[in-house]
């Protein structure tokens, strides 16, 4: 049990203040700061996870044959015979005022009408996503179709030029796991330190309990009941935080819907690996209360 | 497993042998310490301060193992026994300690409750035993003072009071006297008489010597710089046991 029954006689047997002093409170920030961890890594791998299917299987050809027309008729003669091969789950190519619009963005004018814009020679791109797995064998079969539909056309995988980015993103999620396995065992060293102050604090009561017979057990049960309710007044202060902070963060989230930032959110299962988070941080205190009193109690006959 | 609640038929309640006691490296505070005590004995431990009183009754309490010899309590050998057996053997000794040791957030009714609680007994059960014997100790009125709020002699009947609720089979108590007057000693040392009447074996450290001669077939033993001092062998072989 977490938390273990004593009957309410025994438990005055501790005084009433509470015997860790600012315990809750160093708790309550690191479950805060764990909880927060926990988030952006579970946000950060789901987003690397997002990235790299959408990516993997990804590649854009790029003509840039000088005569504006017959790059025109290359673009589509390559989408045609693109979305004809059994490899292509489809093939598209992109308008030039996609192109022009995406162009914008960086040249301040998103109307099309920039003059300066309009006179680029823009390339022509046809998105092309492959089917299944095998992706060299596709790229193979494409190089070719590439070679005899559009001459010089270059082809651009997506993995190679967002593939670090979603690989950054990954070490990112990696980094907050190792965050949460850190804090958790700061946490774990907290109640550790907490078990060992109130056993100095309480040395003669213990060795006035033992000497009348009482086991390490009824002891153990005493201290243990009184950590885990003070560790788990600050776990839920922490979790409450960090609850609070995490939904101010998915409102301004939500307003977020382009680029790599869309693709991150914490799904169910994260929301679950949250609300356990806290459960599990109470029992670990518990068990590491109880074992450490247990060792400490052995010292003494 | 063997009964521990009573010694063998004819055997010794506490059995001591050859045992010494350190503390660290440093010298021996108790040396070649044997004797028995019979169930249902009075026995006055003397000696000087610093003779080695108080780590002798540690022993006999089971809060210290000795550091060589055989140590027997209720028959059972004790420095070999493992350490999760001991509190069974502690619910059958009373404690007197020279300074108290009550529990200071808790009321004199609580601390004299505590022996009964930690054994499981109920709360219905053990608020007439705790009432009469505060009652007897003359501490009615007092019963949710906080140790603190006590005299020095309130204290010492407290905590004498909490050593015998539970009926010990063996009480050891170090200078229970040395803090109350004359008339509240007679008192004691008769709840003392009383309990040993009814089977308890007492051990009392005292230095009073007048204390000493009020109990009838009461046994010394002596202490001299941590041995035992034992001229007639009584201890070692007691009346009782004699051919």
């Amino acid at each position: 049990m977490i938390i273990p029954r004593v009957p309410v006689q025994h438990r005055r047997l501790l005084p009433d203040r509470r015997l860790s002093g600012p315990t809750p409170w160093v708790i309550a920030i690191l479950m805060m700061l764990t909880l927060l961890a926990a988030a952006a890594g579970v946000g950060l791998a789901r987003s690397a996870n997002a990235i790299g299917s959408a990516i993997a299987g990804r590649v854009t050809v790029q003509i840039v044959t000088p005569n504006p027309v017959t790059r025109a008729e290359q673009a589509a003669a390559l989408r045609r015979a693109a979305a004809a091969q059994p490899f292509v789950l489809s093939a598209r190519a992109v308008d030039r005022e996609e192109l022009q619009a995406t162009l914008g963005q960086w040249f301040g004018s998103a109307d099309g009408d920039d003059p300066v814009l309009n006179s680029l020679p823009l390339p022509a791109l046809v998105d092309i996503d492959f089917v299944g797995e095998n992706r060299s064998r596709h790229m193979q079969e494409l190089r070719a179709l590439v070679a005899a539909e559009a001459p010089g056309a270059r082809i651009i995988p997506h993995a190679e030029w967002l593939g670090p980015v979603a690989q950054l993103i990954g070490s990112l999620a990696w980094i907050a796991g190792a965050l949460v396995i850190l804090m958790t065992l700061a946490s774990a060293a907290v109640v550790i330190m907490t078990a060992r102050a109130a056993l100095g604090t309480h040395f003669a009561t213990i060795e006035m309990l033992h000497l009348i017979g009482a086991t390490d057990r009824q002891i153990t049960r005493l201290f243990q009941r009184r950590i885990a309710i003070d560790t788990a007044y600050g776990i839920a202060l922490g979790t409450a935080v960090a609850a609070a902070l995490l939904l101010l963060i998915g409102w301004q989230w939500a307003g977020v819907t382009s680029g790599l930032a869309a693709t991150a959110s914490l799904g169910p299962g994260g929301w679950a690996l949250l609300l356990a988070l806290p459960l599990l941080a109470i029992a670990l205190a518990a068990l590491t209360a109880r074992q450490t009193l247990l060792a400490a109690l052995k010292k003494i006959l | 497993m063997t009964d521990a609640a009573a010694p063998r038929p004819g055997g010794a309640m506490v059995e001591f042998d050859g045992v010494g006691l350190r503390y660290g490296p440093d010298a021996e505070v108790l040396s070649d310490i044997s004797f028995n005590l019979q169930p249902g004995s009075f026995y006055f431990l003397t000696g000087a301060s610093g003779a080695g009183k108080t780590s002798l009754l540690k022993m006999l309490y089971l809060a210290q193992r000795p550091s060589r010899g055989i140590v027997r309590l209720f028959g059972e050998d004790l420095v070999s026994m493992p350490r999760q057996r001991l509190p069974g053997f502690r619910r059958r000794i009373g404690v007197v300690f020279q300074d108290f040791r009550l529990i200071p957030h808790l009321s004199a009714r609580d601390n004299i409750a505590l022996p009964l609680r930690i054994a499981g007994v109920g709360e219905d059960d053990l608020s007439g035993p705790v009432g009469e014997m505060l009652s007897w100790i003359g501490l009615g009125d007092r019963a949710e003072a906080h140790p603190a709020t006590l005299s020095g002699g309130e204290q010492q009947r407290v905590a004498i009071a909490r050593a015998v609720i539970a009926r010990p089979q063996l009480l050891v108590a170090d200078e229970p006297t040395g803090n109350v007057d004359p008339e509240m000693a007679t008192r004691l040392l008769g709840l003392f008489e009383a309990l040993n009447r009814l089977g308890t074996t007492v051990v009392v450290a005292t230095h009073d010597i007048h204390l000493i001669s009020r109990i009838e077939n009461a046994q010394m033993m002596r202490l001299e710089k941590g041995r035992l001092a034992d001229p007639t062998g009584a201890l070692r072989y007691p009346p009782a046991n004699r051919a």
